[in-house]
């Protein structure tokens, strides 16, 4: 395996299974607070129950995301030395802080996982919404410094040195807010919908139906308002695209062609010998108009852009159709709840209704792995946008191909432990988290 | 600024050392302990270390993001010479915290859990090993940017006796850190008269390893000899240590838990002070006699002051926090709740 292509694989890998233990571990403290606040204020078990099920599951994934993030943090110069040796005085005020948050959240973590009975009630609930802010703080943290190297700020380049850094101005870069912006409320949508959907099948099943039907609500709420508030974030982030990375832009909408009244293409198969788009639907001037407000102002296409400066077209664009469709599918569901809450109550217990939030189990997190599929293959050729190649941040190392395999075996092994562990505890709730004779506690 | 930035760093390694330390300890106790009470030892332990464990690794985190923004030619340099036992070591550190894990949150207790506790042993050993092999390749003077074949760039930067050495010698530390701590953790008088075996093993071992060490920097030319005994800031050091060392095997025997711990930890803390003092301010040294320098090779002025200014605002909130974590958990409970310890 060529050098460069394992490092960006490695890479790749690493991040996106990073990110779906990071959504988890950061959204679900909410729901547990949720539940737990329900127990402490209605006094009814079954919310203390689902919010120690939960607390599990938490405890599982906090610490995956923990240790691939610890990963992360070495690979960036395992993988990148030069980007690192570069970027890091520049971008890494996110970073700093980012450590604080998450020590703050570990912290936090201890107290709620081992806190039963020990503490003041409300204290112990409280920790549980500090693991919450202090895991979504972190989340933007990090999604700041990765929106550093869509928009780079903070400093001059003059003759290939870095000087005048400000890492504040870089922290708060033209794209932080709109990406961390988006990412959170993907994680919301994403966790939620995984969440509600397992505990769907398990209502469907009948199995512990009330606890399950409960536990269900909760997350689904969550998911359904993230998944309707999406679309308004995205449209913020395509914007902020448009503006600072035009090749990104281009390649997502593998939009070749210059011209007034430019389309949104939707779907299809960009030919990206003949400079076209096969068998797409075109809506003339609705790019025009989703970038600029108006129909007719020209959107910049890829004949614009030297081939060298040009992202992988046929990738970027599929990863961004994917998402959007998928994000759509979940607003839809979202409504459809929103309905079922507010005039068909009897959907609840209806089959079709579940089996809805069942197939739609994984569709948050695989919009995720698109989304960031669109933002770091959409960057290519260059790791800091318009500043530095990432050819040129490959570590001399040879032999990446090696690592690649390894880390591929082991995230391998690791997600096949979870599903198992997960299954564990879902299959073990009648015994552990709703008897009805309790034995042992 | 620099130098908040710099004893930050420094007290963060203390505390990687002496919290991760007995962490990874505890896994090395496990391995040193016969079948049949293998069950009993885990409990303890993890009931010791529970709470704390994800914190006792944040420290490394810490460390990490100080060398990448703080110091970034040396990270570089570092993570590129040093590619390889940095992988492995971070294949131990998923290994070990995903393991710990597992076992204590699989819901059903089978066999699995042999296979979980296989794996935390194991990385409990590696992930320390080759920390110390790193930390010894970065003052061992192979690390070479000249290097023109594969083996001197990144096989011979770490894999040489001293660098080995150090490894083990870390390893008898974390677990000589571990068996300290779980004396005082310990419900009876056979547990603790088990864990101060642990404890005497270790110590023995950290001595042997010890002297390995320094047999090795004589073979590969390391002036060891020079940078330890070389100085008063090394022979004082030295000397506090091993007064403490016969202070605490003293006070073992009199059931004095929070005295022995705090010893242990000042040894800890004049090893490294030992070990890092003579080189100060270099971190790497590099085979072409030149070094990579804190002070030298730090990142832009600005960046170190928001770095600075970062990590103090940040120890307000982590260290009161941390201190009534570790405070709240030493406080033997009344009642453990059962459903901690699984079914």
């Amino acid at each position: 395996m060529d050098n460069f292509m394992a490092a960006r694989s490695q890479m790749a890998l690493s991040l996106g299974f990073h990110i779906i233990f990071s959504c988890i571990g950061m959204v679900m403290p909410f729901f547990m607070a949720v539940s737990h606040f329900l127990w402490l204020r209605t006094g009814n078990p079954v919310y203390q129950n689902i919010t120690k099920a939960w607390s599990k599951g938490v405890a599982i994934f906090f610490a995956t995301g923990a240790v691939s993030g610890t990963v992360l943090s070495f690979e960036l110069g395992l993988l990148w030395p030069t980007f690192m040796k570069h970027a890091g005085p520049i971008f890494g005020m996110p970073f700093s802080l980012e450590g604080t948050a998450f020590f703050i959240e570990a912290i936090a973590l201890g107290f709620f996982l081992y806190g039963w009975n020990r503490f003041n009630r409300w204290f112990h609930w409280f920790t549980g919404v500090v693991v919450g802010i202090s895991g979504l703080l972190s989340g933007i943290l990090v999604v700041a410094a990765n929106a550093w190297m869509n928009s780079p700020s903070g400093f001059d380049l003059v003759d290939g040195k870095y000087t005048n850094i400000d890492p504040i101005k870089a922290m708060f870069n033209p794209a932080w807010f709109s990406q961390a912006l988006h990412m959170s409320i993907a994680a919301f949508a994403a966790t939620g919908f995984a969440v509600a959907g397992v505990h769907a099948l398990m209502v469907m099943r009948k199995q512990n139906a009330n606890f399950h039907l409960r536990a269900f609500k909760i997350a689904a709420i969550f998911g359904v308002i993230a998944a309707i508030l999406q679309p308004l974030s995205g449209d913020i982030s395509a914007k902020m695209v448009a503006k600072r990375q035009p090749a990104k832009l281009a390649a997502m909408e593998a939009h070749f062609e210059t011209k007034p009244y430019s389309p949104l293409i939707i779907g299809g198969i960009p030919d990206v010998k003949n400079k076209k788009v096969d068998y797409a639907i075109e809506l003339p001037g609705m790019l025009s108009f989703m970038v600029y407000d108006d129909f007719k102002t020209p959107v910049k296409g890829l004949d614009q852009i030297p081939e060298k400066d040009q992202p992988p077209i046929a990738v970027t664009h599929y990863a961004f159709q994917l998402m959007v469709a998928l994000g759509m599918l979940m607003m839809g569901l979202g409504i459809l709840y929103l309905i079922a809450i507010w005039k068909k109550k009897s959907w609840f217990d209806k089959r079709w209704f579940l089996k809805l939030f069942v197939w739609a189990t994984p569709i948050g997190f695989i919009a995720v792995e698109a989304g960031w599929t669109v933002t770091e293959v959409g960057r290519q050729p260059w790791i800091i946008q318009g500043v530095m190649r990432t050819a040129d941040a490959v570590t001399p190392m040879p032999g990446i191909g090696y690592s690649f395999y390894l880390f591929t075996a082991v995230y391998f092994t690791l997600s096949i432990a979870v599903i198992f562990l997960l299954y564990r505890q879902i299959k073990m709730v009648p015994e552990i988290y709703d008897n009805p004779n309790p034995v042992s506690k | 600024m620099i130098y908040v930035v710099i004893i930050f760093l420094w007290v963060a390694l203390l505390l990687y050392l002496v919290m991760g330390g007995a962490d990874f300890g505890a896994g090395i106790i496990e391995m040193f302990t016969s079948n049949k009470n293998k069950s009993r030892t885990r409990r303890i332990m993890y009931n010791a270390i529970g709470p704390i464990w994800e914190a006792n690794h944040m420290w490394l985190i810490i460390a990490i993001v100080i060398l990448f923004v703080g110091f970034p030619v040396i990270y570089a340099t570092m993570s590129t010479y040093l590619h390889i036992p940095l992988t492995v070591m971070l294949m131990g550190i998923i290994a070990r915290g995903t393991a710990l894990t597992f076992r204590n949150y699989d819901a059903v207790h089978d066999n699995m859990q042999k296979i979980y506790n296989k794996i935390f042993v194991y990385s409990s050993f590696i992930t320390p090993l080759f920390l110390g092999i790193i930390a010894g390749s970065a003052v061992s003077g192979r690390v070479d940017p000249q290097a023109t074949t594969f083996m001197d760039a990144y096989i011979y930067s770490w894999l040489n006796w001293f660098s080995v050495a150090i490894g083990f010698f870390t390893v008898a530390l974390c677990g000589f850190l571990a068996a300290i701590y779980l004396i005082g953790e310990a419900n009876d008088d056979v547990e603790r008269k088990s864990f101060i075996r642990k404890a005497r093993l270790m110590n023995v071992a950290a001595v042997i390893a010890g002297s390995v060490v320094f047999i090795a920097s004589v073979k590969e030319n390391i002036p060891l000899v020079q940078w330890v005994f070389g100085n008063v800031i090394g022979i004082a050091a030295v000397s506090a240590a091993t007064i403490s060392l016969i202070l605490l095997w003293y006070l073992i025997g009199k059931g004095k838990r929070f005295i022995i711990r705090v010893l242990a930890g000042f040894q800890m803390t004049m090893i490294l002070l030992t070990t890092t003092y003579k080189h100060y301010p270099n971190i790497i040294i590099l085979k072409n006699g030149g070094h990579l320098s804190l002070i030298e090779d730090q990142g832009a002025e600005k960046a170190i002051q928001s770095l600075g200014i970062a990590l103090l605002v940040g120890s307000v909130f982590i260290l009161p926090a941390l201190f009534y974590l570790v405070w709240s958990f030493q406080q033997k409970p009344e009642q453990v709740d059962s459903d901690m310890h699984g079914h």
